[in-house]
C-alpha cells in the first residue's frame, strides 16, 4: 500500500505565557493508504495534538507533514481550510453537530463548500445517512437523537464529501458500550469496505482493537512497545 | 443563496431572544418611517403642482403679526399676480380643548385659489351669501358627525367678540372633499368668512394674517415675490413672500426645528438599537463559538465565517426594518387622513421610494456595525482552542 501520511521530525511547541511547552518532540511516522490506526497514550502525551496536525486543524512548529504528497505544513490558513474541506472528515467525542439543523442539513454542511446543486447535496447526504443506518432520522434535529445516533450523523457528515482521510478524536468516548461497539463496527466497515484511511485517538483498548494497528505516544514521542513505558 | 438556510437557522437558534430583538428593530424603523414622513412633509417633499404656483405673504417680523387689509388691492395690482386672497388664523376650540383643529377666517374668493378642493356649487354659493357660514373638510365633518345645516359653536382662543363673548356660532353650509390622497390632511380644516370675523371681533380690525397669491406664470415667482415685498419696504409692516412649501416649513418651525428634533430622536433610537442588537449578536456568537469552530473544521475559511456572521446580523436588521417600514407605511396612510393639515400640505407624506432606500441603507449599515465585532471574533477564533473550550 502507498504511504498516505508521511511525518518527519514533527514538533509542536505551545507558548503558555512565558512557559514553552513541547507537546510533540520530533515525531516520525508513516501511515499507509487504507490503514486504520489507533493512537493511544496517557493524557497529555500529545495524541490529540498529533491528530490535529494530521487533520490540518493546527500547524506544526517544525518538521515535515505530507498527506497524499501535499506538504500541508506549508499551506496558508485559507489554503489549509480548503484542503481540509476536500480531504479530511472529522469525528469528535461530543459529535459537534449544529443543534439548529436537522441531521440531513448537518450532513450537507461540508457540501456547501462544493459546486454541487441543492438537489445533488441532498442526494449525497441521503446516501451518507443510509450508509450509517439513519435514513429514517434525516429530518430529526440532534436533540431528538441518542448519543450513538448523533455520532452516526457526525460520521455521515465526515464521509459525505468522500475524503481521503477520516480522523476521530475519542469517537466512542461519550457513548455506552453497545453504542461504542456499533460506532467502531461502522468505522471498521468504512475502512474495510470503502477503503477509508482512519486515524483515531482513543483511551479505550476495546475500541483500539478494531484498528489494524495501534500506536502509542508518551511525552510527545511515539513509543513502539507500550510495556516499555511502564518499565 | 445556498448559505441562507444556515444563516436563517443560526438567527433563530434562540427564538425568543431573536423575536424580541426583531421587535425592537421593528419599533426603531417604524419610528424612522413615521418621523421621516413628517420631516419630508415639512422640508418641501410635497409634490403638489398646485402648491408650486402659489405664494404666501406674511409679516417679515413674525407670521403671528397681522398685515393691513389695504395691501390686498396693491398686491393684486402687481404684474404677474393672477389673483390674491387672504386668511386669518382663528384657533377655535370645539366643546373641549382637546378638540382642536385648524380654523381660519378667509376672504370670499379664497376657494378660487384652491381648485383642488371640491365643493358643490350650491354650498359654495351659500358660503358666499351667509355671513356666519362655514365650510369644513369631509374628514373633519366625519370625525364630529357634522352635516350641512348644523350650528357649530367654537370657543375663540384669540379673538373675543365685541360683547366680550368667546363663543362664535357658525352655520355649516358646505363640506369639501380633497381628491388628491397626498393632500387629504386638508380635509381636517374649518373655514368661515373673514367679513364675519372682522365685523364681530374686539380688536385687530382691518387686518389679515396672510395673503395667498396665485401666480400668472410660476416661472416668475422670484420677481413677483420681490415686487410684493417692495410694497411694504421700510414700513411698520414689512412682508416676506415665499412659496407655500416654505411657509409650511416656517409654520412648523414655530414649534421647533423639525429637522433637528427628528434627527435627534432618530439618532437616539438608532444609538440604542446599535447597543441592543450589538449585544444580542455578541451574545449569539459567544454561545456559538464551538459551532463556528466546527464550520472552520469542515473547511469554511476565516472570511466565510466573517461573512456568515455579518449576513446574519444584516438579515436580523432587514427583517425587523422591512416590517417596521411597512407598518409605518400603513400607519402614515391612516394618519394622513385623520391629522389636520399644517398649512397647505399634509403633515405627513407617504413612505416612498426615497424613505425605503434610506431605510434599507440604514438597515445594512446598522447590521454591519453591530455584526462587525462578533464577526471578527468568529473569524479569528482558533479551531483547536475553540473546540477544547479555551
Amino acid at each position: 500500500m502507498s504511504t498516505l501520511v508521511e511525518i518527519r521530525s514533527l514538533s509542536k511547541v505551545y507558548e503558555r505565557g512565558k512557559q514553552r511547552v513541547e507537546v510533540l518532540h520530533h515525531v516520525n511516522l508513516d501511515i499507509a493508504k487504507g490503514d486504520f490506526v489507533a493512537l493511544m497514550g496517557p493524557s497529555g502525551s500529545g495524541k490529540t495534538t498529533l491528530l490535529n496536525l494530521i487533520g490540518g486543524l493546527d500547524s506544526p512548529t517544525e518538521g515535515m507533514l505530507s498527506i497524499a504528497g501535499k506538504r500541508i505544513e506549508r499551506l496558508s490558513e485559507d489554503a489549509l481550510a480548503r484542503w481540509r474541506a476536500a480531504n479530511v472528515g472529522f469525528v469528535f467525542q461530543f459529535y459537534n453537530l449544529l443543534p439548529m439543523l436537522t441531521a440531513q442539513k448537518n450532513v450537507e454542511l461540508p457540501l456547501l463548500l462544493t459546486r454541487l446543486s441543492a438537489a445533488q447535496r441532498k442526494r449525497k447526504a441521503e446516501i451518507a445517512l443510509r450508509l450509517v443506518g439513519l435514513a429514517d432520522r434525516a429530518a430529526h434535529k440532534p436533540t431528538e437523537l441518542s448519543g450513538g445516533q448523533q455520532q452516526r450523523v457526525a460520521i455521515a457528515r465526515a464521509i459525505v464529501s468522500d475524503p481521503t482521510l477520516l480522523v476521530g478524536d475519542e469517537p466512542t468516548g461519550d457513548l455506552d458500550r453497545q453504542s461504542a461497539t456499533d460506532i467502531m463496527l461502522l468505522l471498521q466497515q468504512l475502512n474495510r469496505d470503502h477503503g477509508k484511511t482512519i486515524i483515531m485517538v482513543t483511551h479505550d483498548p476495546k475500541a483500539a482493537e478494531y484498528a489494524r494497528r495501534t500506536l502509542h505516544l508518551d511525552k510527545g514521542t511515539l513509543v513502539e512497545r507500550p510495556e516499555l513505558i511502564a518499565a | 443563496m445556498k448559505y441562507f438556510q444556515l444563516i436563517w437557522a443560526a438567527l433563530f437558534r434562540r427564538k425568543t431572544r431573536t423575536i424580541f430583538t426583531l421587535l425592537s428593530v421593528l419599533a426603531a424603523f417604524l419610528l424612522f418611517g413615521l418621523l421621516n414622513s413628517v420631516h419630508s412633509a415639512f422640508t418641501g417633499a410635497s409634490n403638489s403642482v398646485a402648491g408650486a404656483s402659489r405664494l404666501i405673504t406674511v409679516s417679515k417680523i413674525s407670521m403671528t403679526l397681522s398685515l393691513p387689509k389695504s395691501l390686498h388691492e396693491r398686491i393684486a395690482a402687481q404684474p404677474g399676480v393672477a389673483e390674491v386672497t387672504y386668511a386669518n388664523w382663528f384657533g377655535g376650540i370645539y366643546q373641549d380643548p382637546k378638540n382642536f383643529f385648524p380654523s381660519q377666517a378667509v376672504a370670499d374668493n379664497f376657494l378660487d385659489l384652491y381648485p383642488e378642493w371640491e365643493l358643490p356649487a350650491d354650498q359654495r354659493k351659500a358660503f358666499h351669501d351667509i355671513r356666519t357660514g362655514a365650510i369644513v373638510g369631509a374628514s373633519l365633518a366625519e370625525k364630529y358627525h357634522w352635516k350641512v345645516g348644523d350650528k357649530i359653536p367654537l370657543q375663540a382662543t384669540i379673538f373675543p367678540q365685541k360683547d366680550g363673548s368667546n363663543t362664535w356660532t357658525f352655520d355649516l353650509v358646505g363640506i369639501y372633499h380633497v381628491t388628491d390622497p397626498n393632500l387629504r390632511g386638508q380635509e381636517n380644516n374649518f373655514y368661515f368668512n373673514w367679513a364675519y370675523l372682522d365685523e364681530a371681533r374686539q380688536f385687530d380690525k382691518g387686518t389679515v394674517g396672510w395673503y395667498v397669491v396665485k401666480l400668472a406664470d410660476r416661472n416668475n415667482a422670484d420677481q413677483v415675490a420681490g415686487a410684493i415685498d417692495a410694497l411694504s419696504f421700510d414700513s411698520d409692516h414689512e412682508t416676506k413672500t415665499e412659496s407655500e412649501q416654505a411657509f409650511t416649513a416656517a409654520f412648523a418651525g414655530q414649534f421647533g426645528d423639525i429637522g433637528l428634533i427628528v434627527g435627534a430622536i432618530i439618532g437616539a433610537v438608532f444609538f440604542t438599537l446599535v447597543l441592543l442588537t450589538g449585544n444580542t449578536m455578541a451574545q449569539a456568537v459567544r454561545e456559538r463559538v464551538p459551532e463556528l469552530a466546527i464550520l472552520k473544521t469542515l473547511g469554511f475559511t476565516n472570511r466565510s465565517v466573517l461573512a456568515l456572521v455579518l449576513a446574519e446580523s444584516v438579515l436580523l436588521l432587514v427583517l425587523g426594518g422591512v416590517a417596521g417600514l411597512a407598518l409605518a407605511g400603513v400607519l402614515v396612510n391612516a394618519l394622513r387622513t385623520s391629522l389636520p393639515a399644517m398649512g397647505p400640505t399634509s403633515p405627513m407624506v407617504p413612505v416612498g421610494a426615497a424613505s425605503w432606500l434610506q431605510g434599507l441603507c440604514l438597515m445594512v449599515l446598522v447590521g454591519l456595525i453591530v455584526g462587525a465585532l462578533p464577526a471578527v471574533r468568529g473569524m479569528r477564533l482558533k479551531i483547536v482552542d475553540a473546540l477544547s473550550g479555551r
